[in-house]
């Protein structure tokens, strides 16, 4: 008697709990896509007014309604390029030093303050570069007759390194982890001594890792903001060295866009555009050398 | 002969000693910086902090006694609402993940778009909740930066709760079924319930990562110097305000930057660390 009552809505709720589950899948998907359509009619006024030459041309200037996007473009590629290059000895290090060779008891508590240490929000990373690291800079810029504006390109690009350093380091650690012990053992058997065994066991068995962790670390330097913002001194003119004053394809969204109007916020969500699918691109190489990884 | 491979042996063992030691160096270099961050941190902010600076509202620059009341409510009411709109929505997805779609095309198509989605520059999600919430509104808006917000937590609960509810053992699933329950009930009051500290821990997380985040608030609250209690209105937040005080010409407003940037950090710090004593729990139950 009951069970009629019973059977037939809770047949009901089964569906509607399986819609609503099915629903919010779909809307993970649905954002990306939204995203993307948003992005492309915001910033259709520019791309119909400035072609692809947007992407070559190298004047910046709202007044005259100028808008050429490569400053900002090798803002980005440099700053990053270079962070990375600064960041990736050490993490490679400090990978290899976390995941093989340091005692659990050292390891353990180290990587636990490091991975807090990686949540330190980047506006403080700013703070604290603006206040400490540009003086610095200067000191230095001054003594190797640079233009010592102590902002610049490479203030952005050591405070980068200082922020990508922890994930790089993270990825690259777990996977020198996973090695198995008896690869390991085989090469000690054989007489390798214990940097022998890393090079030649190690890290080959974990090369994929290493270079997933070092994208994913690229992903997040192509789309910090707001320590770049903060030290790099927003200049939208294309930088000719290292100690030149520059922008980001995010800082200069950061810096225009509250100003912006009709043609130039058009001109700043294509480049926000423009930084979605480079990001995209960027993490979804980071998956197929994760994906590598595991097989 | 003999001689010579023990001159071999030895160089190996020093080569393999000073490269060990080069490694255990640059391993401690990172640390450096990191460890003045946080001890300069302290050192300029603290003395900022005092009750006043708690329940003041901002006073112009040159003014003392001004406080920080309006930014630390209006980031408690802005991730507030992000996780309001976040939370429910990234849970229903990975139970979907976990318990619908498991290695279905589409779940892997969903489990792809949360990934990328974690790769999106915030600045690029700040861009999207201004053309859905501000544009439409017409102003600036705390709700627009819970969107922003939202937006960027979504992709962190999602996968966590879909990994944890794979880990509720299968038997608790059979169980339940066997007893009559329906499936949906199976999920809300077994599974979902077996797995909750893993999901709180993911929640934490995705919280602590949204609570530092400044360039999504940029162009959505926007930063308000006023108290307000109306998240359709324009509204402070801590990291606006410490970037907005750092950019400042006023020595004092640096000041207060530093004192926010303490009580900024305190919060992110505790979020962080009480998601991992949550996940080594959960660890600990496996």
């Amino acid at each position: 008697m009951n069970d009629k009552k019973l059977s037939l809505p809770s047949k009901i709720w089964d569906d509607v709990f399986r819609y609503l589950a099915f629903g919010s899948g779909l809307v993970v998907i649905l954002l990306i896509v939204a995203s993307l359509i948003t992005l492309i009619i915001q910033s259709w006024p520019a791309i119909k007014h400035y072609g692809l030459s947007f992407i070559w041309s190298t004047d910046w200037d709202p007044l005259a309604e100028k808008y050429g996007a490569l400053p900002f473009i090798v803002g980005t590629l440099l700053t990053s390029f270079l962070a990375l290059i600064i960041a990736t000895p050490f993490a490679l290090a400090g990978a290899i030093f976390l995941g093989e060779l340091a005692p659990k008891k050292i390891a353990e508590p180290i990587s636990f303050i490091m991975e807090l240490l990686a949540g330190i929000p980047s506006v403080i990373y700013g703070l604290w570069a603006l206040f400490f690291l540009v003086p610095i800079i200067r000191a230095f810029q001054m003594k190797i007759g640079a233009p010592p504006y102590g902002l610049g390109i490479f203030t952005a690009s050591l405070v980068l390194a200082i922020m990508i350093l922890p994930y790089a380091l993270s990825v690259a650690r777990d996977v020198i982890k996973l090695c198995p012990n008896d690869l390991k053992e085989a090469a000690y058997g054989l007489g390798a001594t214990r940097w022998e065994t890393i090079r030649g066991v190690i890290l080959p068995y974990a090369k994929s890792g290493i270079v997933a962790g070092i994208v994913l670390a690229l992903g997040r330097a192509l789309g910090e903001t707001m320590a770049v913002t903060m030290v790099i001194g927003n200049s939208s003119t294309l930088p000719s060295s290292i100690w030149d004053l520059g922008n980001t394809m995010a800082s200069v969204i950061a810096n225009e866009f509250n100003e912006a109007q009709g043609l130039h916020l058009a001109v700043l969500v294509e480049i926000g555009l423009l930084l979605f699918i480079i990001t995209v691109i960027v993490n979804l190489i980071a998956r197929i050398f994760i994906i590598k990884t595991r097989v | 002969m003999n001689n010579t491979n023990n001159v071999r042996y030895q160089w190996r063992r020093t080569k393999n000693q000073i490269i060990l030691a080069t490694i255990a160096v640059l391993a401690i270099i990172p640390a450096i910086p990191l460890f003045v961050i946080l001890f300069q941190l302290f050192q300029k902010g603290i003395s900022s902090l005092s009750i006043d600076f708690f329940l003041n509202l901002p006073a112009p620059p040159g003014e003392p006694g001004g406080g920080i009341k309006n930014a630390i409510v209006g980031t408690f009411i802005i991730v507030g609402l992000a996780s309001l709109m976040g939370v429910p929505i990234s849970i229903m997805a990975g139970i979907y993940l976990s318990e619908y779609g498991k290695e279905s095309k589409f779940a892997h198509l969903v489990r792809m778009c949360a990934d990328i989605f974690q790769g999106v520059p915030s600045i690029v999600i700040g861009i999207i909740a201004y053309a859905w919430v501000v544009k439409p509104l017409g102003k600036f808006s705390a709700l627009a930066g819970s969107v922003a917000l939202a937006i960027m937590m979504i992709p962190v609960v999602v996968r966590t709760t879909e990994e944890v509810l794979r880990l509720v053992p299968n038997i608790l699933r059979e169980a339940s079924l066997a007893l009559g329950v329906p499936y949906w009930r199976t999920v809300l009051k077994v599974v979902l319930p077996t797995g909750m500290v893993g999901v709180t821990t993911g929640v934490l997380i995705a919280v602590a990562r949204i609570a530092g985040e400044t360039a999504p608030l940029l162009f959505t609250a926007f930063g308000n110097p006023f108290m307000t209690y109306n998240p359709l209105e324009p509204m402070n937040a801590l990291p606006l305000l410490i970037f907005n005080y750092s950019m400042s010409p006023y020595e004092d407003w640096w000041q207060q930057a530093w004192g926010a940037s303490i009580v900024l950090i305190t919060i992110v710090l505790l979020l962080n660390i009480a998601s991992r004593i949550l996940a080594r729990r959960v660890a600990g139950e496996k």
